[in-house]
């Protein structure tokens, strides 16, 4: 079943600015694959702490990825919590088909259906 | 018309239970009959185009929806079971632009009965997902195909410019 999440321009145009910088689209790549501390990517690139910082709190607000607390260390993962996500897909799913039950009402009611 | 949804979390499942005033035969139209089909499954912003309908075991429905843009999204049902009039059982997932499903991507099966009642029909969908983690990608790939469409915009204006 196709659903289609519909973003704002203006949600498209964040998602496009924090994915247009290529530090940030590494940072996405290598979290996707796991959960990675913060001083871990810095390792990674040659520029501050506070510098990687910054570019994963860009992608933190267009939630690409989330930060999780483990004791003292703090982790950056590019999946959000996937029971939200399917939490929200399974709204978005009742919501698709609210809208097809009510079509097929009205279309048997037509005299098409008929 | 009445009409009840049940969200299972933690079966990844959703239960839909539909009763029409009109005869089950009519409600089995809306399924087997390609045209009535694309009239009601997608949303009028993004409508239904139906291009291959063969509901028999071992069959496939293949569709696009067509986004206000004018981007295509393309699924496709794999017919596992019918009885008709009665109900059938398919796998409904992500399709390319060639009809093929898209590897990596989620699928449901989705197992439809329709029965008789005293004042009509009541139908009764249940789309089950593998997993919780399965159900979540649906969600992504509504975002990456928001994205996808973005892009190509892109494109389009990078190519006139």
């Amino acid at each position: 079943m196709v659903v289609s999440t519909n973003l704002s321009d203006a949600e498209v145009d964040r998602l496009f600015h924090a994915l247009a910088d290529a530090t940030r689209r590494d940072i996405v790549r290598r979290t996707v694959e796991g959960e990675l501390s913060v001083s871990r990517l810095a390792e990674a690139y040659p520029m501050s702490f506070a510098a990687v910082q910054k570019h994963v709190a860009v992608l933190e607000k267009v939630g690409l990825v989330t930060k999780v607390r483990h004791g003292r260390e703090l982790r950056v993962r590019s999946d959000p919590d996937v029971v939200d996500r399917a939490r929200r897909a399974l709204d978005e799913l009742a919501e698709a088909w609210q809208g097809r039950v009510q079509r097929m009402a009205d279309l048997l009611d037509s005299p098409e259906g008929d | 018309m009445d009409l009840t949804i049940d969200k299972d979390l933690e079966a990844a499942t959703l239960t839909v239970v539909a009763t029409f005033d009109h005869p089950v035969e009519k409600v089995w139209d809306l399924y087997a009959d390609p045209r009535k089909l694309e009239r009601w499954w997608g949303p009028p912003t993004y409508p239904a185009t139906v291009v291959e309908h063969d509901l028999r075991p071992g069959g496939v429905v293949r569709y696009f929806m067509t986004s206000p843009e004018g981007e295509r999204f393309h699924g496709r049902w794999d017919v596992d079971a019918v009885d008709e009039g009665k109900g059938f059982e398919t796998r409904d997932g992500f399709a390319d632009a060639d009809g093929n499903l898209v590897d990596g991507m989620p699928v449901s099966t989705m197992v439809y009965t329709l029965e008789a009642t005293d004042t009509g029909a009541r139908m009764t969908c249940v789309a089950r997902y593998a997993s919780t983690e399965d159900l979540a990608k649906v969600l992504e790939m509504g975002m990456e195909e928001g994205l996808a469409a973005s892009m190509g915009q892109m494109e389009a204006v990078l190519a006139e410019s």
